[in-house]
């Protein structure tokens, strides 16, 4: 065996884990990780044609152009920051709920019961009564894996993952049978809520942005400083450590579970009262997956899903705007926003590991039998 | 093939992880064939490094690497293995399920030899090196030492003529370790190349030809085995002199601080971790735990602070019954019980969070409101720093990132802080310095003289001798003895470790000293 020795050379590249970079450090990788992606991404627009430079200028001014269009974006913002609020709670604690999507329609059917059927109450009362009705059904429906989970162990990736497909399909059979707008014989729909059951404005945004400040300021305070806050890191951090310490692991992992969901489930009843004005099909459209992007891409850090969900708002928004005025396919700008989104995963790879390239052998003879001496 | 005076090499290898740690710094090696060469130095200080860059694990940085005279780039295991590199880890590599046999066939390769022709091969090694091994045993009905072998023979069958071997006596008891060095001098009398790795001074000084020393990830000194004493390797390793003599203070003993009585405890894979376990712990005392890894020693720590539940049997916290407490509830006794377990940062602390949030964690509870206070605990963490020299950036850097020594530094402090009565320590100085390990010792014979009833898990036979008052011997989670540490030797507590001798004073202990 031994006869093969083998004297080939290192590989050109390859893969190695790097010593833990301070967040500081981190940061500026991200940034720059940006830049590259604006800058792959310029190559890509150049090779259709098209002046990168003009084409970004355009997605900032395009989110920005009016009054109207920023009021796009922030309205395109508010489901977006919500739900990521809501995931991140789970995600500190390690429970992978990817089932944000249909806590978000749960919490929009459960609001939409009550505007639909009940619209002849006061409107403070019934908006206030919606609200709390999509935060006991989100909940309720991110409770559901957990309590599976305590009690048998399953899988809450595949768990939460399945039941989004069921509530998807939830509002399918709503709107097809015993919600359907008897107004509209023709087309199935569900009716549109009544003046009462509509969020009211404020500067021309559906009041969902304030309530998005406030659940932005409750869960920094919740996960920072209460004890409940503490505990979720502890069991994030390690089962074993959160029972050694005496805490009730269990129960903890079902409050916080339900919380995450019925702040995932507000994002529908934001939706549903202050977009939709009803119960549509496309009430959460995905929010509930691209949140769990956003969450991660802030390290579950509050201010950090404020601008990550912000600058996603403005990349949607703004995409939309060069469609309309340079004509450029929705593929293109998902093409783009996918590479963006492609370069900024890619970075939080770089904070962890780097690439060795072969380098050119030194040459020079080491020293014999005793090293001792400084280098 | 002619073979060259040197199996191995190295020629100033570095190794750089990240921009700051450098965990080898320009190691000069040489490893001849037919000797044994022991690899010595403290945690930390690049042993494990250098042996994953010959294992083709990691690549060094610079400087090279010679097998049998040429030089040679391993970029993976595979490489290394094709050059007769094996190594054989701490952790055993080896299928649970499949028989000996087996796991030795996987990763050999081209066609897969016929079982007799293998069985034949197998039983011829055997012969050859003195190893005792049934090929058709499952791996999962071995013992620690068994498995041992099994891996040795894997090495030996792919014809491998170079040894490394990572801390093998860590799992063994001090009769199967002496099986084990006879088979490595058989080893050594065929021509091998055999590197060692070990941190136990006695086991280097019997075994090995020649002592390479690293320091800080540099290679300070390779000597002749007889030219040196365990002392002077000490100093070596360390830098500067060293006391080696461990401190056992005379404190007055308080009778039945914990009562245990007729313990049986479940294991997770269905067999008895715990057997009717009885014994008493003293005030004043350090009452050590010996046993093979594995005989019911993390079962004994976790049922006594609540963590497990248990089948039959009491536990008497100065006549207090815990059956059926909650740790919550055990905690909140008033009479505490403090616990270092074994696995420091996955069980006693949280990784990710800073001393300061570490110290909140027995006592987050305790104060009124909805929020959680951290000025005492940051004045604690501030305290703890001081009084123990723990070597940090701040209060809130991640403890993970800190130096094992300080890691366990943090969390004696924080068990030591809560005043207990009884104080359970689980493999108190496991991968810790020279310096580290005789502070944690000086915390403990602290916390004996304050009175507090101390248990003491321990794997080094001669440390627990050293430091404890008496010692209770662990086999299949039975007590095969708890004998007196001042009048025991090392040979009689490897023979109760395997259950060979059991210690008939256990029934007279409540009167013996």
């Amino acid at each position: 065996m031994s006869e093969q020795i083998q004297t080939h050379k290192e590989p050109l590249i390859r893969v190695s884990k790097r010593k833990e970079l301070t967040p500081r450090q981190a940061t500026l990788l991200k940034l720059l990780s940006l830049v590259l992606a604006l800058i792959a991404g310029g190559i890509f627009l150049a090779v259709l044609g098209f002046n990168p430079l003009v084409i970004y200028a355009t997605i900032v001014t395009g989110a920005f152009r009016s009054t109207l269009a920023i009021q796009g974006t922030v309205k395109i913002m508010i489901p977006l920051f919500i739900s990521a609020l809501g995931v991140t709670l789970a995600y500190k604690m390690q429970f992978w709920n990817i089932g944000a999507e249909g806590q978000i329609i749960i919490g929009a059917i459960f609001a939409s019961y009550f505007g639909l059927f009940h619209s002849n109450w006061p409107r403070p009362l019934l908006l206030v009564v919606m609200l709390i009705a999509s935060m006991i059904g989100g909940g309720l429906w991110g409770l559901l894996p957990a309590i599976f989970k305590n009690k048998w162990n399953t899988n809450e990736t595949l768990f939460t993952l399945m039941l989004n497909y069921i509530a998807l399909h939830l509002i399918a059979f709503l709107r097809d049978g015993p919600w359907r707008d008897p107004a509209n014989p023709g087309f199935a729909k569900i009716a549109t809520f009544t003046e009462n059951a509509i969020l009211p404005k404020l500067f021309g945004i559906h009041i969902g942005w304030v309530i998005a400040l406030i659940l932005f300021v409750l869960v920094y305070i919740y996960l920072k400083y209460t004890k409940h806050g503490y505990e979720i890191s502890v069991i994030g951090g390690s089962k074993a450590t959160a029972n050694y310490a005496g805490m009730n692991v269990k129960k903890i992992v079902l409050r916080t579970i339900f919380l995450s969901g019925a702040i995932c489930g507000i994002a529908g009843f934001s939706n549903a009262a202050g977009s939709d004005l009803t119960l549509a099909m496309g009430v959460a459209g995905g929010v509930g997956f691209t949140a769990i992007i956003v969450a991660w891409l802030a390290d579950l850090n509050p201010v950090g899903i404020l601008i990550v969900s912000f600058l996603f708002a403005v990349l949607d928004k703004g995409s939309s705007v060069i469609q309309s005025s340079y004509g450029l396919s929705t593929d293109c700008s998902d093409v783009l926003e996918g590479i963006i989104l492609f370069f900024v995963i890619a970075g939080g790879f770089f904070v962890k590991y780097r690439f060795v390239l072969r380098k050119k052998k030194n040459v020079g003879t080491p020293t014999q039998v005793k090293g001792g001496e400084a280098a | 093939m002619g073979k060259n005076e040197y199996a191995i090499e190295c020629r100033g290898i570095t190794k750089r992880f990240g921009s700051k740690v450098l965990a080898n710094d320009e190691v000069d090696l040489q490893l001849k064939y037919g000797e044994i060469l022991a690899l010595l130095g403290e945690n930390g200080s690049g042993k494990t490094t250098l042996m994953n860059m010959l294992s083709g694990i990691y690549r060094p940085d610079a400087g090279e690497i010679l097998v049998n005279g040429t030089e040679v780039f391993i970029n993976s295991p595979v490489d290394s293995m094709r050059l007769g590199i094996g190594m054989i880890h701490q952790h055993f590599k080896l299928v649970d399920v499949f028989s000996a046999m087996d796991n030795i066939a996987i990763g050999t390769k081209g066609k897969r030899e016929a079982p007799a022709k293998m069985r034949e091969k197998i039983n011829f090694i055997s012969e050859r090196f003195g190893l005792q091994i049934d090929p058709d045993k499952k791996i999962y009905d071995m013992s620690v030492s068994e498995k041992q072998t099994v891996e040795i023979m894997k090495v030996l069958y792919r014809g491998s003529d170079i040894l490394i071997l990572d801390e093998p006596t860590a799992v063994l008891t001090p009769q199967e370790t002496e099986r084990l060095f006879a088979i490595l001098r058989k080893m050594r009398a065929e021509g091998k190349a055999i590197i060692i790795i070990t941190h136990k001074l006695n086991e280097v000084m019997s075994i090995s030809d020649r002592v390479a020393v690293l320091r800080k990830g540099k290679s300070v000194a390779t000597v002749e085995t007889a030219m040196t004493d365990e002392l002077k390797l000490t100093e070596l390793m360390v830098g500067h002199s060293v006391d080696l003599s461990i401190r056992r203070p005379e404190t007055e003993k308080k009778e039945g601080v914990l009562r245990v009585e007729g313990l049986s405890v479940m294991g997770s894979d269905g067999t008895r971790a715990l057997d009717d376990v009885s014994f008493t712990l003293r005030g004043g005392e350090i009452l050590g735990v010996a046993g093979v890894a594995g005989s019911g020693q993390k079962e004994l720590c976790e049922t006594i602070t609540g963590l497990l539940p248990y089948e039959s049997g009491s536990i008497k916290l100065e006549e207090m019954e815990l059956k059926g407490k909650s740790p919550f509830e055990i905690l909140n006794l008033g009479v505490s019980i403090s616990f270092v377990p074994e696995d420091r940062l996955g069980m006693g602390l949280v990784g990710s969070m800073g001393i300061t949030d570490n110290m909140l964690l027995r006592t987050y509870y305790k104060t009124p409101g909805y929020f959680i206070d951290r000025k005492p605990a940051k004045a604690m963490a501030d305290k703890l720093i001081d009084k123990l020299q723990i070597l940090t950036p701040g209060t809130e850097t991640p403890v993970r990132l800190l130096s094992g020594g300080n890691v366990q530094k943090v969390l004696l402090g924080r068990e030591i802080e809560a005043a207990p009565k009884v104080l359970i320590t689980a493999y108190a100085v496991r991968g810790l310095d020279i310096n580290s390990s005789y502070a944690i010792y000086d915390l403990l014979n602290e916390q004996k003289e304050k009175g507090v009833a101390v248990l003491n898990v321990g794997e080094d036979l001669d440390v627990l001798l050293g430091l404890c008052d008496r010692i209770m011997v662990l086999c299949h989670g039975k007590v095969t003895g708890i004998v007196d540490a001042k009048t025991t030797t090392k040979e009689q507590l490897g023979l109760m470790m395997t259950g060979a001798m059991r210690d008939h004073r256990t029934e007279t202990e409540a009167a013996h000293v």
